[in-house]
């Protein structure tokens, strides 16, 4: 049981709504608060709107390939994010979520959770992604008696116990390479070939402890009162086959969190908010930028750059409006 | 023994100790047998203590008497009274570390009565609920999400006296999390009946309460 005490401060800061603000970036990720970085040293007024501080990067366990820092947790690099914004005063609302976004005349009014409503001349959508779930019978019944979509999170309750990775990117082999420290045994199914990096691949194969099964369908979750296997489809013989675990981390992407402006802009197929060169979607003034775009590529130093984009962008289209 | 808190996290807890506005105390439950983390958890109450002359601990055995006036069962467990020495159904089943450090540090400066937003509606909610509510937050010290379950928890607690929140560590109390099927945080049960999973809003606690 690790302690390492991570306390991210108390958040009391109250929202000034009597304000316009220029630019307001949803989101609490690398394209947010980049974004605010870039917006605020072009003297924009700027407000960051967070529902959870650090967002996705507080589920990596690892980040090894953001340039500069050669070794370091998802949460490390988002405190890093969070004491530079800070360190130039910008402004901060946790835990808030944004519930609607309107248009009105030039200018977008954003209503928050609690009622209370900013406007701004320019918003950034960088709201990121939730995990994809794997759609097969048997996975919403164990939901939370043996299935599970956080490894960090739910890592430590497997202790001693067979577990199985759905997935085959880099965030299943991470999941892999994490779970099988603390569980007796791993292993990882994948429909199709890695398509992870081969760095992560090869310190998954050092760990004695994990099985892998490639081009192998899972067709259903089973169990009783929790989850006690699962069945699964080899694709190379045609032959089903059952393996028993107490538990599955389903790792296998994500799906964009765009609900949000899903009448306001143009979405692709995918959910995914669809963006041009300098990160503007189909409504003027409306920026998106991260995981939730159509930019191919879902990584950290990608939406860090869009963040930017969209802040010089946004800082053009003030002055020109 | 070295500190647990190294110096970083204690000047931000000095920092952040000043919005204390009247005394706390820390009542701890430890067992000598078979307790892993209650030295631990001793030393972390102990360390928090000496950052604020506003806050103190107690420590008890879990036999004792006064660990059957808070319904304590677990070691370690701890209680957080108010400045009248009053019980408000705030209590930690583990050592909050990790993550819960947040839990734990937001406790104290609501329980010392720092104000705390919330809106008018949901308080009248919390202050109809007139039979006794249990909300037990499961957790594991590396969940980001945790957290904000256990203050919710806590917060009900705190605001209407029928209403028990308890941090638990799901690690530490192996069968409990067990019996109730804990695979994944934060899993937040009522009553020991109904069940939440996730960082759900306060709505969601309430219209599960309410439902009782």
């Amino acid at each position: 049981m690790s302690l390492n005490f991570s306390f991210s401060g108390l958040n009391k800061a109250k929202v000034d709504t009597s304000i316009l603000y220029d630019f307001v970036a949803i989101g609490g990720g690398p394209a947010a608060y980049n974004a605010a970085l870039y917006a605020k040293r072009k003297g924009l007024k700027t407000l960051v709107v967070a529902k959870k501080p650090g967002g996705q990067l507080l589920n990596t366990s690892s980040v090894d390939n953001y340039l500069g820092f050669m070794e370091l947790s998802g949460e490390e690099l988002s405190e890093h994010f969070i004491k530079h914004i800070q360190s130039i005063d910008i402004k901060e609302v946790n835990d808030q979520v944004i519930e609607n976004i309107q248009k009105v005349g030039d200018l977008f009014e954003l209503t928050m959770e609690n009622g209370d409503v900013l406007t701004t001349k320019t918003v950034l959508v960088a709201t990121g992604s939730n995990p994809r779930k794997l759609g097969v019978k048997g996975e919403d019944a164990f939901a939370n008696a043996g299935v599970a979509y956080c490894a960090i999170c739910d890592a430590p309750l497997f202790k001693g116990k067979d577990v199985i990775i759905a997935g085959g990117g880099n965030s299943a082999v991470e999941a892999a390479i994490d779970v099988a420290k603390i569980a007796k045994h791993v292993t990882i199914v994948h429909r199709s070939q890695f398509r992870a990096d081969q760095v992560l691949i090869d310190k998954m194969m050092i760990q004695a402890n994990i099985t892998i099964h490639l081009e192998s369908q899972i067709l259903e979750i089973y169990g009783d009162t929790k989850m006690r296997g699962i069945k699964a489809l080899d694709k190379k013989t045609n032959e089903e086959f059952s393996i028993e675990a107490d538990g599955i981390f389903i790792e296998i992407g994500n799906i964009p969190s765009s609900g949000l402006v899903k009448d306001l802009v143009e979405l692709n197929t995918n959910q995914e908010i669809i963006v041009t060169h300098k990160q503007e979607t189909s409504l003027p003034g409306l920026y998106a930028a991260g995981d939730v775009t159509n930019t191919p590529y879902k990584q950290i130093i990608v939406a860090t750059a869009e963040g930017a984009k969209a802040a010089l962008a946004a800082n053009e289209y003030i002055n020109t409006h | 023994m070295e500190k647990l808190l190294n110096k970083e996290v204690q000047d931000q807890l000095r920092e952040v100790f000043n919005e204390l506005k009247e005394n706390v105390t820390m009542v701890l439950f430890t067992s000598e047998n078979d307790c892993e983390s209650c030295e631990a958890t001793q030393g972390l109450l102990t360390e928090v203590a000496e950052l604020s002359d506003k806050l103190s601990v107690k420590q008890y055995d879990l036999n004792s008497e006064e660990a059957k006036q808070y319904d304590i069962t677990l070691a370690p467990s701890f209680v957080l009274l108010n400045a009248k020495g009053e019980y408000q159904g705030v209590k930690f089943n583990g050592i909050p570390a990790g993550h819960e450090i947040n839990s734990f540090i937001s406790a104290l400066i609501e329980m010392s009565g720092a104000e705390s937003e919330i809106p008018a509606e949901i308080l009248e909610r919390i202050q109809k609920i007139d039979k006794p509510v249990n909300i037990k937050v499961f957790v594991t010290l590396s969940c980001p999400h945790c957290p904000g379950a256990v203050q919710k928890a806590h917060k009900i607690a705190m605001l209407n006296k029928n209403v028990v929140g308890e941090m638990v560590e799901a690690q530490t109390f192996y069968d409990l999390s067990t019996k109730f099927n804990v695979s994944g945080v934060p899993k937040i049960i009522i009553n020991d009946s109904l069940e939440l999973v996730g960082n759900q809003p306060i709505e969601r606690f309430l219209e599960q309460i309410e439902s009782l």
